[in-house]
């Protein structure tokens, strides 16, 4: 042959080269690239979403508090939309003849084929109408799901609200949640928004070309029913809870209720509260700008997040921590005169009570005894190391929960403050001694903290030496499970012969002649107390409660704040007898209960435009603390003016109102 | 004697050819069924379907493929002018009495049929470039015989480009290897490679870059042979010329060009993207056969193609229906029975002692190498969409009908390798 066959080789060798190529590429996208199979399923495949019901919430004696409510959503696959009698819609709809248009328009933008929202929990009087004339709009479907009710209409700031997801929470969801879907924004229902949820349900269907189903998809393998979420039983007792949210009413302040033995929460409540059945579905909008326009900041929740100094409610902690270090022992006296020296200035006491006793001195809350008190913690060890002497001081009194997160099972709690050494070694050097910070041995000064902190500290003591971290729900699901961490016993480091004398003396703060709350005695009931009576720099002292009952085998541990309420006998103390009374014994007894009506219809709403132009007093606090707060005083009068511009003309619209309400200030002492 | 004699007409037929043939032609009728198949719809053999009316077109063409070989081989020597005139006759008709379909007038009624001249047209051309190179033996070295091969091709690429139908006048191209075998130039390839390389290249890099690199490959090949003279006047006209055609491809590309067809080139260069318009079939094509994986979603389990996602799914784009339902071995396996089948082809053209007899092989498979190439390419996106069938597997009677003429003479002058033509 010619050697012109040899050229049989290049196209024979041609038609392998191209036949390597376009297996290359065809291995390219079948295989290796799963660009096409993803892109396949979403060309047939419409999911068809089932929500399911949020599981409910129950409290401890198994009544329901927050349960759901079917609502319709009108949906529409704007592809599938024939011409249809607008008017007729529109009416069933109660919708102006343009909405129709304008939300279809805008239903068109988000997907052309996807069922997308036309309108949202339409009426039970419009989805009744509609049922009878769907058939005349195709393209249209409505949807069930459920909101949040809540029978009682209380703990707007225990549960939070559920709303539709934000496209934040949509990208930090792994692929979980989709548009549309509805998830805990605050509260409970949001720490326990993983069991609350539930399972969504899918139904897979195929779809052609013209957008036309045609079946399930693969005989229905991947479709999945709606699962509904877990069941929560709260620790919450709804009867006090309940009491407790009236008895609060128009007042500013918190109560948290705790059971010792297991650390469940029994009442929460944080005044002013809102009416969370306002908070569900389409109305949570309008609801949320009324909230955030009250000046009384409803959205504040109080027991995690309001800052108090513990005023005389830390008395017992410091005497505990005396006892335990040897700083003194129950029958340690000291003399007062009705005032305490700390180097040039004074800390004064309510009254004279001469050689006073341990007992006698939380019983009568004697300030000159505990300045003694933590004089002798603090120069235990020489005066010299009085410094390392307060950093040991501060851990022991950190263990009841000071300065740090009791981890309650809601979102957002705050740890209060509690200074360390180092804080005073940066602002003073080493010129500060336990003068300086004599205040704190009354709970005041730069020591804060929340009311959950307060009420945990009563079930540290009523329980003699240890705490369980407060929690709000106790049981999770049908077998009732409860997070480790609400099991586990924190000591507070105090042995447990060193409580009888600190119980002694606040079981006579409340039932014996001498203490400072003998008025709200509870009938045959031994309850344990402290009075606080809480120095509160931007206004009215607030008026502080705590205590536990019975005193032996305690029930309940109670703090109660009310905030620009005065002494803390005169509200905060009743309000906590009637919370105990009633967990007790299911009620209050007879001639109590024109007390606690009574208590019911006390304002004591702050008047703003005072709580505002009014100086600042420092009672007690020493000329050093002056000094340290200066610095926070430029910051907050700062503060103060920028917000004073904005809030000046609501505030005085509320001021008034606020002079027409009668305010009685009767001291019951 | 008498036995051979009793065999006469299917005497040494190449058999594996033919088994390949009916094994392509069943896997179209396969294909064509699942791509229209639809569950809620009797399942039976309908011939008002496209998979019916196929399997007709495959009895038929298995018919008509056999009585081809009832001929005498040297009639399509004698008769291939006039074959060659009538199809060209045909293409004129066309022009005139012709029913626009899609854009084209490529077609002629006859009846419930409708005839594509473009199909036979290819095997009326080849019989005739056969007859040409075995008449004169030209070496294809001098102008004359360039010349009157290109006519030969020219005359029904011409007619075909005026119904308009680009890809069919494509795949005249395709006769380009056969004169490449039969003595032409590798140059004229390379420069038609070079062409290709430098088109696509226009629209990927600037222009200018282009002209630098290619004005530094001159200059570095001249300064390389700069003691020989011719060389270097060549290499300096060349680089020219390549410079030239930059520019001039930029203005016929705007001015020669359909917008449609401008469209194509971009999308299949990455240069744009429509996937719900002009986009739309490569798009959704490339995703129904990406879809496949690697062993397909089962024989009628396919929910792009069967959902009508892809648009002409049993003509032009059955190969995505393959490609969904059988997966990458199912692909692998067509196009390793199609390599298989042009190879063979080539490898019997080679065994002919009759120059036409060549030729003519070379012809089948060269057009059938152009079409498969062409349709799959388009399907997976490596190739601007040009309308022309995959062979044996696209429905269409005219295309099945075409494919199985040209493939059968050949089977035919091969069967009578021993005599003379």
């Amino acid at each position: 042959m010619d050697q012109l066959f040899n050229r049989k080789y290049v196209v024979q060798g041609l038609f392998i080269v191209i036949a390597i190529i376009l297996l290359g590429k065809l291995f390219y996208i079948q295989i290796v690239s799963d660009k096409a199979f993803v892109s396949a399923e979403s060309n047939v495949l419409r999911k068809i979403y089932k929500y399911p019901a949020r599981g409910a919430i129950l409290d401890r004696n198994m009544k329901v508090i927050v349960q759901n409510e079917p609502v319709y959503d009108l949906m529409v696959i704007p592809n599938e939309v024939k011409p249809f009698d607008t008017l007729a819609l529109a009416d069933a709809l109660g919708l102006s003849f343009e909405d129709i248009g304008k939300k279809l328009r805008k239903s068109k933008i988000q997907s052309n084929y996807q069922s997308t929202f036309f309108e949202r929990q339409i009426s039970v009087e419009s989805y009744a109408r509609l049922q009878e004339i769907m058939y005349r709009f195709p393209g249209f479907r409505t949807q069930d799901r459920t909101i949040r009710h809540y029978p009682d209409s209380i703990g707007g700031q225990i549960f939070g609200w559920v709303k539709e997801v934000s496209q934040d929470d949509i990208d930090n969801s792994d692929g979980y949640y989709r548009p549309g879907d509805f998830i805990g924004k605050s509260g409970l229902e949001r720490s326990y928004e993983n069991y609350l949820r539930g399972e969504r349900g899918v139904i897979n269907t195929l779809y052609d070309a013209r957008n036309v189903a045609q079946g399930s998809y693969a005989q229905g393998k991947y479709d999945v029913n709606a699962v509904s979420g877990d069941r929560l039983i709260s620790s919450l007792d709804i009867r006090i809870q309940k009491l407790g949210e009236e008895l609060m009413q128009n007042k500013v302040g918190a109560i948290v209720a705790i059971e010792p033995s297991t650390g469940e929460i029994l009442a929460f409540v944080s005044s002013p509260t809102f009416n969370p059945n306002k908070f569900v579905g389409k109305n949570w909008g309008n609801s949320y700008m009324d909230l955030i326009r009250n000046p009384y900041r409803p959205q504040i929740v109080r027991p995690i997040q309001g800052y108090y100094p513990p005023g005389s409610s830390f008395k017992p902690v410091d005497a505990l921590v005396a006892l335990q270090n040897g700083a003194i022992n129950p029958t340690t006296t000291f003399f007062c005169p009705g005032y305490y020296v700390a180097g040039n200035h004074k800390v004064k006491c309510e009254h004279v009570d001469g050689t006073i006793n341990l007992q006698r001195g939380i019983a009568r809350s004697c300030n000159t005894y505990f300045c003694h008190v933590f004089q002798n913690i603090m120069t235990q060890n020489g005066i010299k190391n009085q410094r390392n002497t307060y950093s040991k001081w501060h851990e022991q009194i950190s263990k009841f929960g000071f300065g740090q997160k009791l981890d309650i099972d809601m979102p957002y709690e705050k740890k209060g403050k509690f200074y360390t050494a180092d804080y005073y070694n940066k602002l003073y050097g080493n010129r500060w001694g336990y003068t300086t910070v004599i205040s704190q041995a009354i709970g005041q000064g730069e020591i804060t903290s929340t009311p959950l902190q307060m009420a945990n500290v009563m079930a540290a003591i009523a329980n003699r030496g240890y705490y369980i971290k407060p929690h709000l729900i106790k049981g999770i699901g049908d077998n009732h499970t409860v997070k480790k961490e609400y099991t586990i016993k924190n000591s507070v480091g105090i042995d447990a012969e060193y409580f009888q004398p600190v119980i002694e003396g606040m079981r006579d703060a409340v039932n014996s002649p001498w203490g400072t709350a003998t008025l709200s005695r509870i009938p045959n009931i031994l309850m344990c107390g402290k009075t606080g009576t809480v120095q509160n720099p931007h206004g009215k002292n607030h008026s502080v409660f705590i205590g536990f009952a019975p005193m032996d085998n305690p029930k309940i541990a109670i703090a109660v704040i009310v905030e620009n309420a005065g002494y803390g006998s005169t509200y905060a103390a009743p309000i906590a007898s009637y919370m105990v009374e009633k967990y007790l014994t299911d009620s209050v007894k007879n001639g109590r209960m024109a007390e606690v009506e009574w208590m019911k219809n006390q304002n004591l709403l702050p008047d703003l435009i005072t709580k505002i132009k009014k100086p600042k007093v420092f009672k007690v606090d020493s000329l050093n603390l002056k000094k340290t707060d200066s610095l926070k005083k430029l910051k907050d009068s700062a503060k103060v003016k920028s917000a004073n511009a904005v809030k000046l003309d609501k505030t005085k619209v509320l001021s008034q109102e606020n002079k027409n309400s009668t305010k009685v200030q009767g001291n019951k002492r | 004697m008498i036995h051979q004699q009793g065999n006469r007409f299917f005497f040494n037929v190449d058999w594996i050819t033919v088994l390949i043939y009916i094994l392509l032609c069943t896997i179209g009728v396969i294909n064509i069924f699942a791509s229209i198949y639809n569950p809620d719809k009797v399942i039976g053999i309908d011939f008002t379907t496209n998979y019916g009316k196929q399997l007709i077109y495959v009895i038929t063409g298995l018919v008509l493929g056999l009585s081809i070989l009832l001929f005498d081989g040297r009639l399509f020597n004698v008769f291939s002018p006039f074959i060659y005139g009538a199809t060209l006759i045909l293409l004129v008709v066309v022009l005139v009495i012709g029913r626009k379909v899609a854009g084209n007038q490529a077609w002629i009624p006859l009846g419930s049929f409708r005839l594509q001249p473009s199909e036979f047209a290819k095997f009326g051309t080849a019989l005739l470039l056969a007859r040409y190179v075995s008449t004169f033996n030209p070496k294809f070295r001098d102008f004359k015989s360039i010349f009157f091969a290109g006519l030969i091709v020219a005359a029904p690429l011409l007619l075909i480009m005026l119904q308009p139908d680009t890809g069919s006048a494509l795949v005249f191209l395709a006769f380009m290897f056969p004169l490449y075998r039969e003595g032409l130039s590798g140059y004229f390839l390379l420069i038609f490679l070079g062409m290709i390389v430098l088109f696509v290249a226009d629209f990927l890099v600037p222009t200018y870059i282009l002209v630098i690199i290619i004005s530094t490959l001159g200059g570095l090949f001249i300064f390389a042979n700069k003691r020989k003279q011719k060389v270097v006047f060549s290499t300096i006209l060349v680089t020219l010329i390549a410079v030239g055609y930059l520019f001039l491809v930029k203005v016929a590309y705007t001015k020669v060009l359909e917008p449609h067809q401008r469209t194509r080139i971009e999308l299949m260069l990455g240069l744009r993207t429509d996937n719900k318009g002009a986009g739309y079939n490569v798009i959704q094509s490339q995703i129904a056969i990406g879809s496949g994986q690697g062993l397909g979603r089962g024989f009628l389990q396919g929910t792009q193609t069967k959902y009508g996602y892809v648009p002409e799914q049993s003509t032009d784009f059955i190969f995505s229906t393959i490609g969904e339902e059988w997966g990458f071995a199912g692909c692998a396996v067509v196009i390793g029975l199609y390599i298989f089948l042009l190879l063979r082809l080539i490898n019997l053209a080679e065994r002919q002692r009759s120059t036409f007899s060549r030729v003519y092989g070379y012809c089948v498979a060269c057009i059938l190498f152009f079409h498969i190439f062409i349709n799959i390419g388009m399907t997976i996106g490596i190739i601007p969409v040009i309308g022309i069938p995959l062979p044996l597997i696209s429905y269409g009677g005219s295309s099945l009908w075409s494919f199985t003429i040209l493939i059968f003479i050949f089977l035919k002058l091969d069967s009578n390798r021993m005599g003379f033509i």
